[in-house]
C-alpha cells in the first residue's frame, strides 16, 4: 500500500516537464488504440474484438493445416485475397468499434475537456483515424502474416514470390484498415446512440457491398463487363481489391475495373475517402467541442 | 495584484440571442463567483476565456493572456469543470483523470501520481478503481473536479459545481472551492445562479444579467451592513412598536420583527428602555446585513447607488429626549442567552 495516502500532506504544486503536441497526439493514440480493442474498460467490453480476432484467424490457421498434412501448396490462401472473404468478419469489427473511438466522447460530452486543454482538433481526428486503422491493420494483417509464415514453415515453393505478393499483401491490408477506419468513424460520429451506430455502419459496409454485386451480376449478364467492374469502385472492400488486383499483384475474384488505370482511380478514390473523412471528422468534432 | 480575468466591451451575438452585451469587468486573484440566472451568459463567458469561442466584439486577457492570440497559453495553464457531465461511464475515474492529465503534457508518471493525489484531494478513495457509470452525482462532481486539477492550473473555471447535488454534497463541495483557492493558491472562477451559496466562498462576486454586468465587486460589499436594526421580541411586537414610534423612532412591523431605521446609535438604548419598561422579553437585536440577492431586487437602472446604501426611505428620526449616548447594543448572541 501507499503510505502517502495515511498522511495527509497537503496539496504539492506541479512543477514537472509538461511535453508538448507530439507526445498528447501520441498519448490520444494510444489511449483510442487500447479502447478500440477494450483495453482499459471492463471486460466485456474486451469480448467483441477478441473473439472478431479469433475468427479471423480460424480460416488462416485451417487452411495452414490443410497445406501440411495433404502437402498441397496450391491450397495456400492468396494473400490479398484474405480480408475479402472475410469482409464480413471485418465489417462487424467496424460496426461495433467505430462507435466506441467516434461517438462515446462526443455521445458523453468529452470531446469539450480535450479542447479547453492544449490539444488541437487536427490533432484529434488524425489521432483516433490513426488509432483506428492501425487497429483494423492488426486485425487484417495478423492472419495474413500467419498465412506468409505457415508457408515458409511448409516450404511452399517460390518463396520469392510469396514475399512479393506478402508484402502487396500487407499493403492492401493497410489500404483498405485506412478506408474502412475512414468511413466507420465517419458514419458513427453522426450517429451518437451506440446502436444505431452499430447498424449504420454494419448498413453502409455489408448492404452496400449486397446491393452491388446485385447490380454488378445483372450488368454482367446483360452484357456490360466494363460497367460491372466499374461499379465494383461503389463499395469499399471491391475498392481497395481493385488496387490490390490491378496494382499490387492481387488474384482476380470478383470483377474491378480493367487495367493499371482501373487501380489509379481505384486508389484516388480511396485517398479522397479518407482525406473526405478528416475534413467531415473535423467539423463534427470541433462542433461537439463546443456543444 | 494584477487582475486574474479583464474583459473590455466583451459581446457575443449568436443569430438569435445577444448572450454577451459590451462587459467590462476585471476580476481580482482568489475565489471569484460569476452570478447569473440561467442563460445569463455564465458559460458563454467561460467558453470565449478559454479560447474556444470567438467573440463578436471586444477582448478579454486571462491571466495576462489575450484570448485571440495566445489561447493555446491560456489553455495550457486553466483547468475547465463544465456544467454537464461529460464523464465515460465505463472507465474508472483514475482511468479517466489519467488520461486527462497526459493530455495536458503530463509524463506517464507524472499523469498517475498527480490523478492519485487529486482524487485524494477531491474525497474520493477506494471507488476510484471501479467504472463511472456506478457513481453517484456527488462522486462524479468530484472527478469533474480533479481532471480540472489535475495538471494543477493557475485557474479553474467551475460552471455550476454544486448542481445536483443534496445539501450535505453542497456543503462539501463549496469547503473543497474554497480550499482551492485559499490553501491550494489557485484562482477559482465559480458560476452558480444560487447566490446564497457563493456568499459564503467567494471573495469577489460578478454579477451578470441578460449578458450585462450588474455589479463586480468584493464580497463584503454586497453583505454591508444596511442601517436597519432588526428587533424580535417574544410577546408584545406592537407594544413595543407604538412605543417607540412614540419617541419619534422609523419603525416598522415586518413578520415576527420590528425594523428599525438606525439614525444614531441612541435607537439601542430606546429598544433597551422599552423593552424593560413594557417588561417584554428581548429575543434579538442586530444589524441586518445586505443579500446578494437584493441585487436583483433592485432594478439594474437604479444601480447607481454605493454599496451598502440604504434602501428604501432614509428614516433620519433623532432619539427621545432622555436617551444617553452609550456603547453599541449587544451582540444578537448575548441578548439571545440573556433573554433566554
Amino acid at each position: 500500500m501507499n503510505v502517502s495516502t495515511i498522511h495527509d500532506i497537503g496539496y504539492r504544486h506541479y512543477d514537472g516537464k509538461r511535453l508538448g503536441r507530439a507526445y498528447v497526439t501520441r498519448s490520444i493514440f494510444v489511449h483510442n488504440l487500447r479502447a478500440a480493442y477494450g483495453l482499459g474498460r471492463p471486460a466485456r467490453a474486451k469480448v467483441m474484438p477478441f473473439i472478431l480476432v479469433g475468427i479471423m484467424l480460424l480460416p488462416a490457421v485451417g487452411d495452414i493445416a490443410v497445406v501440411a498434412i495433404a502437402k498441397r501448396p496450391e491450397a495456400l490462401f492468396p494473400y490479398t485475397r484474405y480480408q475479402f472473404m472475410l469482409q464480413l468478419i471485418i465489417s462487424i469489427f467496424v460496426a461495433t468499434q467505430a462507435p466506441v473511438l467516434a461517438s462515446r466522447e462526443i455521445r458523453f460530452h468529452t470531446v469539450p475537456l480535450y479542447f479547453s486543454r492544449p490539444v488541437g482538433h487536427v490533432d484529434l481526428v488524425l489521432a483516433k483515424l490513426g488509432a483506428f486503422a492501425t487497429a483494423l491493420f492488426a486485425l487484417t494483417a495478423t492472419p495474413v502474416t500467419l498465412l506468409y509464415v505457415g508457408g515458409l514453415v511448409t516450404q511452399v515453393p517460390d518463396s520469392g514470390e510469396h514475399l512479393l505478393h506478402y508484402l502487396g499483401g500487407l499493403a492492401a491490408c493497410l489500404l483498405l484498415s485506412l478506408v474502412l477506419a475512414a468511413i466507420g468513424l465517419v458514419v458513427a460520429a453522426f450517429t451518437p446512440r451506440r446502436g444505431f451506430g452499430v447498424a449504420a455502419v454494419i448498413a453502409v459496409l455489408i448492404v452496400s457491398e449486397a446491393l452491388v454485386s446485385i447490380v454488378q451480376k445483372i450488368a454482367e449478364h446483360t452484357g456490360h463487363w466494363t460497367m460491372s467492374g466499374w461499379l465494383g469502385l461503389c463499395t469499399p472492400f471491391t475498392l481497395v481489391d481493385a488496387v490490390a488486383v490491378r496494382l499490387l499483384g492481387g488474384k482476380e475474384g470478383v470483377t474491378v475495373p480493367s487495367g493499371l488505370r482501373g487501380g489509379a482511380v481505384a486508389l484516388v478514390l480511396c485517398a479522397l475517402i479518407v482525406a473526405g473523412s478528416v475534413l467531415v471528422l473535423h467539423a463534427r468534432f470541433r462542433k461537439a467541442g463546443l456543444s | 495584484m494584477p487582475p486574474i480575468i479583464e474583459t473590455r466591451g466583451l459581446t457575443m451575438r449568436f443569430p438569435r440571442v445577444t448572450a454577451l452585451d459590451d462587459l467590462t469587468l476585471a476580476a481580482p486573484p482568489g475565489v471569484v463567483g460569476l452570478v447569473g440566472a440561467n442563460g445569463a451568459g455564465k458559460s458563454t463567458l467561460i467558453k470565449i476565456l478559454l479560447g474556444l469561442l470567438p467573440p463578436s466584439a471586444g477582448g478579454a486577457q486571462v491571466l495576462g493572456l489575450d484570448i485571440a492570440r495566445q489561447g493555446g497559453e491560456i489553455r495550457r495553464v486553466v483547468g475547465f469543470m463544465p456544467e454537464y457531465d461529460c464523464l465515460p461511464p465505463d472507465v474508472s475515474a483514475t482511468e479517466f483523470v489519467v488520461h486527462m492529465a497526459r493530455m495536458c503534457g503530463l509524463p506517464p508518471t507524472a499523469a498517475r501520481e498527480r490523478a492519485a493525489d487529486t482524487l485524494r484531494h477531491v474525497g474520493l478513495y477506494e471507488e476510484r478503481y471501479r467504472p463511472i457509470g456506478g457513481y453517484s452525482t456527488g462522486m462524479r462532481q468530484r472527478v469533474k473536479l480533479a481532471q480540472a486539477l489535475v495538471h494543477d492550473p493557475r485557474l479553474v473555471f467551475l460552471d455550476e459545481p454544486t448542481n445536483g447535488l443534496d445539501p450535505a454534497g453542497r456543503d462539501e463541495m463549496l469547503g473543497l472551492i474554497r480550499r482551492i483557492g485559499h490553501e491550494f493558491g489557485i484562482s477559482v472562477l465559480v458560476t452558480s445562479h444560487l447566490l446564497g451559496e457563493l456568499e459564503r466562498v467567494c471573495d469577489h462576486v460578478v454579477v451578470i444579467d441578460g449578458g450585462r454586468l450588474l455589479r463586480s465587486q468584493a464580497v463584503e460589499a454586497y453583505t454591508a451592513a444596511s442601517g436597519v436594526l432588526v428587533v424580535e421580541v417574544d410577546e408584545g411586537r406592537d407594544d413595543l412598536g407604538r412605543w417607540l414610534y412614540g419617541r419619534g423612532v422609523a419603525v416598522r412591523p415586518e413578520e415576527r420583527l420590528l425594523m428599525i431605521d438606525i439614525g444614531d446609535e441612541s435607537v439601542y438604548d430606546l429598544v433597551r428602555d422599552g423593552s424593560a419598561e413594557l417588561g417584554l422579553r428581548l429575543v434579538r437585536m442586530e444589524q441586518r446585513r445586505h443579500h446578494i440577492e437584493e441585487v436583483f431586487s433592485v432594478a439594474p437602472q437604479a444601480v447607481p447607488l454605493p454599496p451598502g446604501a440604504v434602501p428604501g426611505p432614509p428614516g433620519a428620526v433623532p432619539g427621545g429626549p432622555g436617551a444617553v449616548p452609550g456603547p453599541a447594543g449587544p451582540s444578537a448572541e448575548e441578548l439571545r442567552g440573556g433573554a433566554r
